[in-house]
């Protein structure tokens, strides 16, 4: 495949450097299901779907009818293939066309379609070289319906998708929460010329304008004043030319500002106007400048004319004109300002390239219907092209502004909103911004990169038996660094930067070398040790008087959360001190007044009437669920409160996952009356969460998750542990009661909200009257 | 009378539009002149007015349209012609010095001037010309002006006029348009920008929108691309060219019409569009980079025009200002894109005047002296 090596060509673009071998560009297209490929000016996108093979790792209870022995395990671990459906996005320039398909044909074994959907201005070109070359039957698609398509999906599938540029700003992007309705919208494409398009529903829009001055006219004007033939690099004359000695400003005609028209000096009165009476040469990059000027302001007229007839204020940019370029961000952007006056705020999209292809797989794959599903960024699987290697060209990199494409999962299940939030149009999960906060990047990204060394040894030593898991685990080694390198360079890599994005991307990279739960065994032996002292704690807890067991139970939830392996200081001490329990974490809890304290209030309360139902979102294996977790949930029940335990849906750590925890609530109700009855009457249920992250964003949870709390009137919601109640949703919002409960298990962190390690955070709040 | 009269500003009476590339001057030249009067007249004045009303050229670069003059015009209780006479922003310190040459100053005459200019060349006209200019505001002068030059008929003729079938030239005819009853109307003033006022009554305007894709955008650009040196020239070679070997057509995309949005086949898709390709950089012609700077910046024009009258629900629209005057292509193509694009809605009206209700709105300003 050396022939094949080097697809992107030369160096001189940023937005097409190559240099990985094609087999791993073309990722999974062995098992490629269904094609699309969207062919512009240039650029050439191809979508692929197809399934993607892993491991998962799946628990069974053994049958326990017979007796019991001490040294049989409590279930059995066992490591499954699985299929899933992912999504490929691959580019390359038209000039190569010929070798990608004929490389996608090599590689086509287990594909049963017989066409390929085809948009852009060139899939009619291409058309006869398509069928040839894959001998697929091609199917072309509108091209506008495509895109809009495409915009619909990643709108909907992908957190963070769109993104205001701020020119100069730390970080320049600053990603928008995705709202639940995406419509209506205005879609302003600035390909050759410029379409707008008013988005009413998946299925209805409207072309409602649109301009002949686009990109074609930046790119041919530019050619004929400059004598520069590239796109790019007319881009990059412009962005080191000063209009002011082209365009004729305000100032050049009043002397100063035309105050009475609140006209400053310095805005443009004539584009070009001073090349019309001044007999001087100018230069190209000035004249380039100009032209990028007039025709942002230009296109940023139009689209504020058509925004505020039809009443709209999302409006989102893409085509080729805009594409990534943070220049022409910056000049669409600050037109829109300045003709809107801050009210309408220009929006671009990560995946703007790829919309076309996108939505063309769609159309293809309506008879699967994929709105059905929900969708998911694989921080690990970058398709294929990769920018610029960050060791290499850091500068370069950072200045490009280009994203790197994610592969897309298809969920097993369908993800929506939890009904409690209070505005999910305003729901952050993410409690620090890593782009904004330097500070805080620097130290997480340090700290993951401390902790890859355990993590890897990890990973070796759950697979004791695969004589390749050491070389997997290298491998993940290197990738997961990689990943960490390059959001070094460019924090805005892939969307947004969070404490939560570094963890599910060390999960999905973990994933990706099948290592699916790490954490399996010790998982099982931590439940196993637990589930033994089960009783005893619950008899200790239940000798005490009202108020004091109260607390014993939130101390011994608190105590139970200190068992956490993503937290190093745990970790490190459960490496070394293997007595170390129940007690001894007890112990190591800060005392009252805790760090957040609103314990007393949680206490008042409690004398109240008890809850309808509560929704706990809960943390770790072992010790946390079993012995923090379990008591306090009998204690609710005996209150008549009804509870729902909402787990993750796969492995992340040493969460408990759904599968585990079905299996420890058996076992806890072999022994217990309460919880054994509070199963049977279904007054406590067991629901997965739909997530497999260490963390929690409460915008995409499991559908069925949604219905029961909506069925159940649940009042009170409970968030546990680092992960869940402060990377991410402290600041979160909800219309029931919330209690929000973690011990600091960072001193860094710790410190940085003013405390000291294993501080505690009891955050217990009521929805305002 | 007698007290009227002494209010009556002195001649002679200018009225002065300084823009960013033109200066657009008109003179009333008073013909009721009483034997008496002439005795008085002070030399220096005489020789301004013969000076003006005698050429139709001034330096290399001064022009007195003829056709626009306005006779036997009364003003302020005098009865004179109007003369419209122009020439480039950049002469204007040999204007001022002239003034200075003609001991202009000693005729304690009101300089009523508007446009950029007035602002940006006052201390000139003060130090080297010591004169005071009379400064007015660009847009009320503009207003002021063309609803004053439309009132009464211009020479018999009308001053208001339309293309009708303005893209069949067989059939294509310029009309008469009646516009006693002005308001509301969109006022769109081409000059080296673009100003878009909307005009709802004499004293209630506001400026909607503009741009800065005008008249210097085509000169400057044209100068660029074909080296030509002046206005006529550009649209000398404007009116020889064929913008859609520059230009991408809906159809050089589609084949033909995009049916799914109802463009038709003929629509430009990308102005200059076809000049990313080398091969057809080196086809086209400078007559026909012309043509495309012209269609691109005219078309353009329309479109925002278009916009801010669906906006402002107004259906007349006025096209006025100096990239019109001799361009006759342009005033076509407005027309034609406002008709088509408006389905017929909208009709697009000039003026003969284009260029000068700037400077009239100034010359009107000699009312406000005291």
């Amino acid at each position: 495949m050396a022939t094949c090596s080097r697809i992107g060509g030369g160096g001189h673009s940023m937005d097409k450097s190559i240099t990985l071998p094609p087999d791993e560009i073309f990722r999974n297209l062995e098992n490629a299901k269904r094609f699309a490929i969207d062919i512009g000016g240039s650029l050439t996108k191809l979508a692929y779907y197809s399934t993607v093979q892993h491991k998962v790792a799946k628990v069974r209870s053994f049958d326990h009818t017979g007796k019991e022995t001490e040294d049989e395990p409590l279930y059995e671990i066992s490591v499954q293939e699985e299929i899933t459906a992912r999504l490929h996005f691959i580019k390359f320039e038209n000039a190569y066309i010929e070798t990608c398909l004929d490389f996608v044909k090599d590689h086509l074994v287990n594909t049963e379609t017989k066409v390929i959907k085809a948009t852009g201005g060139g899939a009619h070109k291409f058309k006869d070289l398509l069928e040839k070359k894959l001998k697929l039957k091609v199917d072309k698609e509108d091209e506008m319906s495509c895109l809009i398509k495409g915009c619909n999906f990643v709108l909907k599938n992908i957190p963070h998708e769109a993104f205001v540029y701020v020119k100069h700003a730390e970080p320049e992007f600053r990603f928008q929460t995705t709202h639940p309705d995406i419509f209506p919208y205005l879609l302003i494409n600035i390909g050759s010329g410029v379409s707008i398009v008013k988005v009413e529903s998946e299925d209805k829009f409207e072309r409602i304008g649109g301009s002949s001055i686009g990109g074609g006219t930046f790119w041919g004007l530019g050619a004929l004043l400059t004598k520069t033939k590239r796109f790019d690099e007319l881009l990059q004359l412009a962005s080191r030319g000063q209009h002011t000695s082209v365009d004729m400003l305000v100032k050049d005609i009043y002397g100063g500002a035309y105050g009475s028209l609140g006209l400053t000096g310095d805005l443009i009165a004539s584009s070009f106007g001073k090349s019309a009476t001044a007999d001087k040469e100018f230069s190209k990059e000035d004249m380039a400048k100009s032209l990028l000027h007039m025709i942002s302001n230009d296109i940023g007229q139009l689209a504020c004319l058509y925004a505020r007839l039809h009443n709209l204020s999302r409006v989102y940019f893409g085509g080729f004109f805009i594409r990534g370029h943070p220049v022409t961000m910056h000049t669409i952007t600050y037109s829109i300002n300045f003709f809107t006056k801050g009210e309408v705020q220009a929006l671009f999209l990560r995946h703007e390239g790829y919309l076309g292809a996108i939505g063309a797989f769609l159309k293809g794959a309506e008879e699967d219907n994929p709105n059905q599903y929900s969708w998911g960024e694989n921080y690990a699987g970058s398709s294929g092209l990769m920018s610029v290697s960050p060791d290499m060209f850091p500068m370069q990199r950072t200045r490009s502004g280009t994203f790197d494409m994610l592969e897309m999962d298809r969920l097993e299940r369908q993800l929506v909103n939890l009904p409690l939030l209070l505005d999910s149009s305003s729901y952050i999960p993410d409690t620090v911004d890593l782009t904004e906060d330097a500070m805080a990047r620097e130290y997480w990204l340090s700290c993951f990169e401390e902790a890859l060394d355990g993590v890897v040894k990890r990973a070796v030593v759950s697979q004791p038996d695969l004589q390749d898991a050491r070389e997997r685990a290298e491998k993940f080694r290197l990738k997961y660094r990689h990943k960490l390198q390059t959001l070094r360079h460019q924090p805005c890599a892939y969307g947004s930067l969070t404490v939560r994005s570094l963890l599910d991307t060390r999960e999905h990279c973990l994933n990706e070398f099948n290592f699916p739960d790490p954490y399996s065994q010790i998982k099982q032996r931590e439940n196993d040790l637990a589930l033994r002292y089960f009783q005893k704690v619950v008899r200790s807890v239940e000798m005490l008087n009202w108020e004091d067991r109260q607390f014993a139970l939130v101390k011994g939830l608190l105590a139970g959360n200190m068992f956490d392996w993503g937290a190093k200081a745990v970790s490190d001490v459960l490496e070394t001190d293997p007595t170390f329990g129940f007690d001894e974490a007890k112990q190591q809890l800060q005392e009252r007044p805790w760090l957040v304290d609103s314990y007393s209030k949680w206490i008042e309360r409690l004398k109240g009437p008890p809850h309808k139902c509560a929704l706990f979102f809960i943390d770790n294996s072992g010790i946390d669920i079993i012995l923090g977790v379990f008591p306090l949930v009998r204690e609710l029940l005996c209150r008549g409160t009804e509870v729902v335990l909402a787990s993750n849906s796969g492995p992340a750590l040493n969460d408990v996952t759904y599968n585990e925890l079905q299996i420890l609530t058996e076992r806890i109700a072999a022994m217990d009356s309460v919880i054994h009855s509070g199963i049977t009457k279904e007054r406590l249920i067991l629901v997965q969460s739909g997530s497999s992250s260490p963390c929690l964003d409460l915008s995409r949870l499991d559908k069925g998750l949604a219905t029961l709390v909506r069925e159940r009137h649940t009042d009170l919601v409970v968030i546990e542990g680092m992960g869940r109640a402060i990377h991410t949703n402290y600041y979160a919002v909800l219309r029931c009661e919330s209690l929000k409960l973690a011990v600091i298990k960072n001193s860094w962190l710790a410190e940085r909200l003013g405390g000291k390690i294993y501080s505690v955070v009891f955050k217990y709040e009521q929805p305002a009257k | 009378m007698k007290i009227k009269d002494a209010k009556k500003p002195s001649f002679p009476w200018f009225g002065m539009d300084i823009g960013g590339t033109l200066v657009k001057l008109v003179y009333f030249e008073p013909i009721d002149i009483s034997a008496e009067e002439e005795q008085e007249e002070v030399e220096s004045l005489k020789s301004i007015r013969k000076y003006l009303t005698s050429n139709v050229a001034y330096g290399s670069t001064g022009i007195r349209d003829t056709h626009l003059e306005l006779k036997n015009h009364t003003l302020l209780g005098r009865r004179g012609n109007l003369h419209f006479i122009r020439f480039p922003t950049h002469d204007l310190p040999t204007f001022i010095q002239m003034g200075h040459d003609k001991n202009f100053s000693t005729l304690h005459t009101v300089l009523c001037a508007t446009g950029g200019g007035a602002y940006k060349f006052e201390q000139e006209f003060r130090t080297i010309g010591n004169l005071q200019l009379h400064k007015k505001d660009e847009l009320d002068c503009l207003v002021k002006g063309l609803l004053y030059i439309d009132s009464p008929s211009f020479n018999g003729q009308a001053e208001c006029y339309y293309y009708e079938n303005a893209m069949e030239p067989e059939k294509c005819r310029k009309m008469p348009y009646n516009l006693e009853d002005p308001y509301p109307l969109l006022v769109v003033n081409i000059g080296s920008g673009v100003s878009i006022l909307a005009v709802y009554s004499k004293d209630n305007y506001k400026r909607v929108s503009g741009t800065s894709l005008g008249g210097g955008t085509f000169l400057g650009l044209c100068s660029l691309l074909t080296g030509c040196d002046s206005f006529e020239e550009a649209l000398e070679m404007a009116s020889k060219g064929d913008s859609t070997r520059a230009d991408k057509l809906v159809k050089d995309i589609y084949g033909g019409h995009y049916e799914r949005f109802d463009l038709p086949g003929w629509a430009v898709a990308s102005s200059f569009g076809n000049m990313i390709h080398k091969e057809k950089r080196e086809a086209v012609s400078k007559e026909d980079l012309a043509r495309a700077t012209l269609v691109t910046i005219t078309n353009n024009i329309g479109w925002i025009a278009k916009m801010c009258a669906v906006s402002e629900k107004i259906d007349r629209v006025v096209f006025v200002g100096n990239f019109l005057r001799v361009n006759t292509l342009s005033m076509k193509l407005l027309s034609d894109a406002l008709k088509y694009w408006s389905h017929g809605q909208q009709k697009a009206l000039f003026l003969e005047h284009e260029g000068y209700f700037g400077a009239v709105g100034a010359l009107l300003g000699l009312l406000d002296v005291d």
